[in-house]
């Protein structure tokens, strides 16, 4: 039974990266739209690139 | 960026958007506006992109993200970018949109709430996963030191979770036990609390028996159970959140210096104050300039503008049409007349006051029935062993086994299910209890203007006129934002009539449009304006005059809502009655009746009158559903058992009623009532399974042969019974076909 001095702390363990995963989803804002997110990989758009220069940025220089 | 931080009034578009000012100066950085847009219709992957698309492609805006969840668009965009253009744009490409307040959405609040609920629920599932898995190895035979070793690692991980977790329970608790009540979470808390102690006790004393598992996974069930019951609520806020963005109490007050947009609130009697053409009143006043027609179907029911110049009353509410306005005010805020009827709604309150939903009969028969079994239990076997440890034990079984996990699953689970399938088909749920009572109805009362019609009127039989002249009429009315000349001008495009060519073309508010066509004067307009013998004045008309030629008349009738006959075919089926009560005049009312198949209407009713006639209703032993929009309406509404209120109706009405129809098609109706109706039976069949359940098992732990093992079965049990039920409130279709009923329908353009 000693092998249980092991065990029980790395279920526990792997137990606890699963709830601090979890957390991290809910912090990143993961649950706020469930529905458009199942529906967004469907998107053919690739939405990461980088934003393109707004015009506001070039009537700034004044 | 070179630009450090322009002030929002550097652009010269601000000027004229003070709303996005207003906007842009809550944002700490000021250089961007947020903007919300409600998206009734959005659906799919497609929708999705296709507005972010259109958004994106446009002017000043630099990021647009769609929330399909709550059907909203939240838009990043530069400081001076008016809404109305987003949404314009939207518009055209397909898309209904919606400005929405995005300073009354007090979102972020509500979010929070939701995800410290969520984060509880995640620690208490991870708790109770891993007690479970340590009290298998106690169930399968584990003795002496292994058991007391799971006990206290077990230990280890219960308290702190349970302690963390089962707060939300426990301020509940001591809030009601406060105010001298005794709530649900009362013996929720004991349960818990006894559960831990005795297990900690027992643990300590090498016992057999320690209940960890049943207090986290007691803790982990409710949690599920007021998380869905949160969340159900949280959409209904943000529903009846949105919809009060939907209108912006601001309004236009003229100064020494020129106008300034300031809250309602600021506004005094003797300012004057600037309405725009489509702009509401937002105060009583009297027109010192302009002319215009003003629209009075939100407060009256009449389809017909009516002429307003120097010198006439215009009451909060009503809407300008043609022309601008200026307005001395002599009633703002609470004295204006729209706050005379809001009064007339808390009169009419007291409709369903007395209503108290399944759940609290349920609850107030259960809280003290759980307690009372508990202390018997605890004082029998107390005074048959005289071992406070043995009775304290199968007390804690008691009140673990009573717990009403089931009974917290058994209206949320239920809610939930229901209220996300009437979310799809665009009916969103205000009140919590409004499924339950949308059940009881047997008669409903429909308002006719803007509810049972679109509120906007439709040229009758456009291919009567001479197309020539139709096409010079349309030149005209293109030239105007009169509801009629818009009609006009629509019904000229689907004849496939071109506009003819006018030029010097210029609006008169409060009178029509005058142009000159190869040197003529052609009006578009009143028929006193254009010399027009007088007509029958209940119907909207607009003439038109070529020279000097005899007039010639556009007769409107007001178009039908889509979905209208199939709504009240539909509630007929489901077994109501159906009247029409409206403040129009007699001969629409009754074409409309007729029209729809509706024996038993009343026109020209008063709001007073129409609250009379529903609380008539109901003291005569009827559950009325009115379904109305304007602000004549508010006291039926709030007067009736339910009420619905279409998106556009004025705040108030929104206000008063349980249900909001989003989309413009009144055939979500039937459907709603039936999804009503079987949610209902659901939730009293759970009730039925949490009965039975502890019917088997409260005698039982009365015995004191309830073992942990058994408490975590039955418990787990009986919450999923529940749950699986509640997921029946939307059966799959057998043949894939819609259920919706397929009524045979005119097609209505």
């Amino acid at each position: 039974m000693d092998v249980l001095g092991y065990l029980i702390p790395a279920s526990l363990l792997l137990g606890g990266l699963g709830l601090a995963a979890f957390f991290w989803t809910l912090r990143s804002d993961q649950y706020d739209d469930p529905e458009g997110d199942s529906r967004r990989i469907l998107s053919d758009e690739y939405d990461e690139h980088p934003k393109p220069d707004s015009p506001n940025d070039d009537r700034g220089g004044s | 960026m070179s630009d450090t931080a322009p002030s929002p009034a550097a652009c010269a578009a601000c000027a004229v958007t003070p709303a996005a000012a207003v906007l842009a100066r809550h944002d700490a950085r000021a250089q961007e506006a947020t903007i919300l847009l409600a998206l009734p219709g959005i659906d799919g992957a497609v929708g999705i992109s296709a507005v972010e698309r259109t958004l994106r492609g446009l002017e000043g805006v630099r990021a647009a993200r769609v929330n399909l969840t709550q059907k909203r668009v939240t838009v990043t965009a530069d400081p001076g970018v008016d809404p109305r253009t987003l949404t314009e744009a939207l518009a055209a490409a397909g898309h209904e949109a919606r400005e929405l307040d995005a300073d009354s959405l007090a979102a972020t609040k509500t979010d929070r709430a939701g995800r410290d609920l969520l984060m509880r629920l995640g620690v208490a599932g991870f708790a109770a996963m891993n007690v479970m898995l340590l009290s298998v190895a106690v169930w399968s035979g584990a003795e002496g030191a292994t058991r007391d070793l799971f006990h206290w690692i077990s230990a280890a991980i219960a308290l702190p979770a349970v302690l963390f977790c089962g707060q939300p329970f426990f301020r509940a608790a001591a809030a009601g036990l406060r105010r001298g009540q005794m709530n649900m979470d009362v013996p929720i808390s004991l349960a818990i609390i006894l559960a831990s102690g005795m297990s900690l006790y027992e643990t300590a004393h090498g016992g057999a028996h320690a209940y960890f598992d049943a207090a986290v996974m007691l803790t982990f069930f409710l949690l599920a159970g007021r998380y869905l019951d949160h969340r159900t609520r949280a959409v209904a806020r943000s529903a009846a959140e949105e919809l009060a963005a939907l209108e912006l109490p601001r309004a236009a007050r003229r100064t020494a210096s020129g106008e300034e947009t300031v809250p309602l609130s600021e506004i005094a009697v003797g300012d004057t104050v600037l309405v725009r053409p489509g702009g509401r009143m937002p105060v009583d006043g009297v027109v010192i300039e302009g002319e215009s027609e003003i629209d009075r179907s939100l407060l009256t029911g009449e389809t017909l503008p009516v002429r307003a110049g120097p010198g006439d009353t215009v009451s909060a509410g009503e809407v300008t049409l043609t022309g601008p306005l200026a307005l001395r005010v002599t009633a703002a805020g609470r004295d204006s007349s729209l706050h005379a009827l809001t009064d007339l709604v808390a009169i009419a309150e007291s409709g369903r006051a007395n209503y108290r939903p399944l759940a609290d009969r349920v609850a107030r028969l259960y809280s003290p029935g759980v307690h009372i079994l508990a202390a018997l239990a605890l004082a029998g076997w107390f005074l048959a062993t005289h071992d406070l440890r043995l009775a304290l034990n199968v007390a804690a079984a008691v009140l673990i086994i009573t717990c009403p996990c089931a009974l917290a699953l058994a209206v949320p689970a239920v809610t939930t299910a229901a209220s996300g399938r009437l979310f799809r088909r665009g009916v969103l749920i205000k009140s919590a209890t409004a499924l339950e009572r949308m059940a009881e109805a047997d008669v409903v009362v429909f308002d006719k203007t803007g509810t049972l019609t679109a509120g906007t009127p439709e040229l009758e039989a456009p291919w009567s006129h001479d197309p020539q002249a139709l096409g010079i009429a349309a030149a005209l009315a293109e030239g105007s934002a009169h509801p009629l000349a818009r009609a006009l001008a629509a019904a000229a495009r689907a004849q496939g009539v071109a506009p003819g060519a006018v030029d010097a073309l210029r609006e008169v508010p409060g009178y029509g449009v005058e142009a000159l066509q190869n040197g003529v004067r052609v009006r578009l307009g009143r028929g006193d304006w254009v010399g027009a013998p007088a007509e029958d004045a209940t119907v909207a008309t607009t003439w038109l005059k070529i020279g000097a030629g005899a007039p010639e008349v556009f007769r409107f009738t007001d178009r039908l809502r889509p979905g209208a006959r199939a709504a009240v075919a539909g509630l007929r089926a489901e077994g109501l009655a159906v009247r029409l009560v409206s403040g129009d005049a007699e001969r629409a009312v009754s074409a409309m009746a007729a029209e729809l198949g509706i024996d038993d209407w009343t026109a020209r009713a008063t709001p007073q009158e129409k609250a009379a006639l529903i609380a008539a209703l109901g003291r005569g032993g009827h559950k009325v559903l009115m379904v109305g929009d304007g602000l004549n309406d508010t006291a039926a509404l709030s007067a009736a058992h339910v009420s619905i209120a279409p998106a556009s109706a004025l705040d108030a009405a929104r206000v008063a009623s349980d249900m909001v129809l989003v989309g413009s098609d009144l055939s979500a109706l039937p459907e709603a009532r039936r999804i009503a109706v079987r949610a209902t039976r659901r939730i009293r069949e759970n009730f039925g399974i949490a009965v039975a359940y502890n019917l088997v098992a409260v005698p039982l732990a009365m015995a004191g042969l309830v073992t942990p093992l058994i408490a975590a079965l039955a418990m787990s049990s009986s919450s999923i019974c529940v749950s699986l039920n509640a997921l029946r409130v939307a059966p799959p279709r057998p043949d894939g076909t819609p259920r919706r009923a397929p009524v045979a329908e005119p097609i209505e353009v």
